[in-house]
């Protein structure tokens, strides 16, 4: 490497997915879910994945965290190779994975306490901290099922910061929300990433939420799985997500769907 | 306190039937003693002694008996539901032995250990330790598997993720196989009872035995209502808590 390159070179890839290839053997049939995908992503960027369903996005998202191996190719994380799944990459699910046997403070300790080099009393604040930063400092002694399916993402999403996590992992996180509550939800999330500056990854089948979030938009196409397309989104932030531009964008991304014969919701 | 007030009143209202019943004379009083000289009975064994201390006698064979049966049938039970292997054999086992009465295991018990504690305390644990393997791998099965995966993620490693996803996330099914692990237990006990007669330790099943040898019906009553009672018990004190914590945190069991 020159100098030159060394000097003014974009910094390393945060997280590298190199030729990647799953298969699922079922008892029939073998699914070819995803292949030769290669993906670089860079410190602090928010990435979207958008495909139909089927297309292996979520296979993707369990490969990067490490719950799946891929068959073939590998995936770096700051030039480690991944090979189980680690609190340095934490996934927020699409349905709530809240443990009911503790309330919204004990979740979001859990994964705290897995966390070495801190004192409990520490722990305790940081979880204090990131309650407080979702908005639900009110609601910390609150019950699982006590609780809204918004406020229930929102303690996952405080449950997946608070191990300060080098890149956070969302699969369609506000899928079973009401519009009302993914709304206020697309704010909150772009608040926390300009304060936290988190590289992030989401999977989502919605156009208009990639176009809101995303600085890199991947289109991926179903069986098997490719990434088709990728769009840079360079609109300033926050975004409001029923603005002219978001729709303008949303609606070049639905076109590139269909042109790779994938339909995709425009709204959700 | 008009939840209690009710109950009152309607076991007052049973015990008058029954003493109306006596009054009418449709059957011989040895057959059916009046509810008073059944209090009579429990009033004067437990002023004597011989109430308190069988009952101590059993629930000693009984507690032992149900903390080995758990000690034994709650890893059991892990095992058969993470291992495909133990479930084809120990779980189609405990699947087998569970719809045995347990009853059926004092013969063997009397001819393995003879008239013996250890008679009584291997009677207590095969009618506990199944049901417990049972309810604990149904539990751990019915867990959604996205708990683990959420554990895992946040670097949880197989001990911790047993011990504080697994565990706890079976909770309501844990407690209740305790729960019929407890009814069969005691109902083993019973029967285990009133079979063995040895010289160790008078329990209330040897009692209940004896007053059917004497003939003395308000001391079978008796001892039967004490049973129940102690059973009522056992449940409030042992088990309504855990229930009270558990439908509080999972939001269930409301009307």
């Amino acid at each position: 490497m020159s100098l030159q390159e060394e000097l003014q070179g974009p910094p390393p890839a945060k997280l590298i997915v190199d030729h990647v290839s799953k298969w699922f053997r079922q008892k029939r049939q073998t699914v070819h879910a995803l292949d030769d995908i290669s993906l670089k992503v860079a410190e602090g960027e928010f990435i979207v994945i958008v495909g139909p369903s089927g297309c292996g996005k979520s296979t993707l998202l369990d490969i990067i965290a490490g719950l799946e191996k891929p068959d073939k190719g590998r995936v770096l994380a700051d030039n480690e190779p991944v090979l189980n799944p680690g609190r340095h990459r934490l996934v927020m699910f699409q349905e709530s994975a809240l443990f009911p046997w503790l309330n919204a403070f004990g979740n979001v300790m859990f994964g705290l306490k897995l966390k070495p080099g801190l004192r409990n009393s520490e722990r305790r604040e940081v979880a204090k901290f990131f309650l407080h930063l979702v908005g639900l400092e009110k609601f910390m002694e609150a019950n699982v099922h006590e609780l809204s399916g918004g406020m229930k993402q929102r303690v996952a999403l405080a449950r997946a910061l608070a191990p300060n996590p080098r890149v956070l992992l969302m699969d369609e996180p506000f899928a079973a929300l009401d519009a009302m509550t993914r709304e206020q939800l697309y704010g909150d999330i772009q608040r926390i990433w300009e304060k936290r500056r988190k590289t992030i990854i989401f999977v989502t089948h919605n156009v208009r939420e990639a176009a809101c979030l995303a600085d890199r938009v991947v289109i991926m196409s179903p069986t098997p799985g490719r990434i088709r397309e990728v769009f840079d989104i360079t609109l300033p932030r926050p975004r409001d997500f029923n603005s002219i531009e978001i729709a303008r964008h949303a609606s070049t991304l639905t076109a590139a769907l269909k042109e790779h014969g994938a339909h995709a919701t425009l709204t959700g | 306190m008009r939840r209690s007030l009710l109950a009152i009143v309607f076991f007052v209202a049973l015990a008058a039937l029954w003493g109306a019943i006596v009054r009418a004379q449709i059957w011989s009083p040895v057959l059916l003693p009046s509810p008073l000289s059944v209090w009579d009975y429990v009033v004067n064994a437990g002023r004597d002694g011989t109430l308190l201390s069988a009952s101590i006698v059993t629930l000693r064979r009984l507690l032992s008996g149900y903390v080995i049966g758990l000690a034994i049938g709650l890893p059991l039970g892990l095992l058969t539901a993470s291992s495909t292997f133990v479930e084809d054999t120990i779980g189609v086992l405990a699947l087998g032995l569970q719809t045995l009465p347990s009853v059926c295991w004092v013969p063997l018990a009397l001819l393995w250990f003879g008239q013996t504690e250890s008679a009584m305390l291997f009677v207590v644990i095969m009618g506990t330790v199944w049901s417990v393997v049972i309810a604990t791998d149904t539990g751990v099965r019915t867990i959604p598997p996205i708990y683990a995966r959420a554990a895992r993620t946040m670097g949880s490693r197989p001990f911790h993720k047993w011990t504080r996803v697994i565990l706890p996330a079976s909770l309501p099914y844990l407690v209740s196989g305790m729960k019929q692990g407890w009814a069969f237990a005691w109902r083993s006990l019973m029967a285990a009872e009133i079979y063995v007669t040895i010289l160790t330790g008078f329990g209330l099943g040897h009692l209940l035995h004896y007053g059917r040898e004497l003939n003395a019906m308000d001391q079978v009553i008796g001892i039967m209502l004490v049973i129940i009672v102690i059973g009522l018990l056992a449940d409030k004190i042992l088990f309504s808590p855990w229930e009270r914590f558990l439908h509080r945190r999972w939001g269930t069991g409301k009307r």
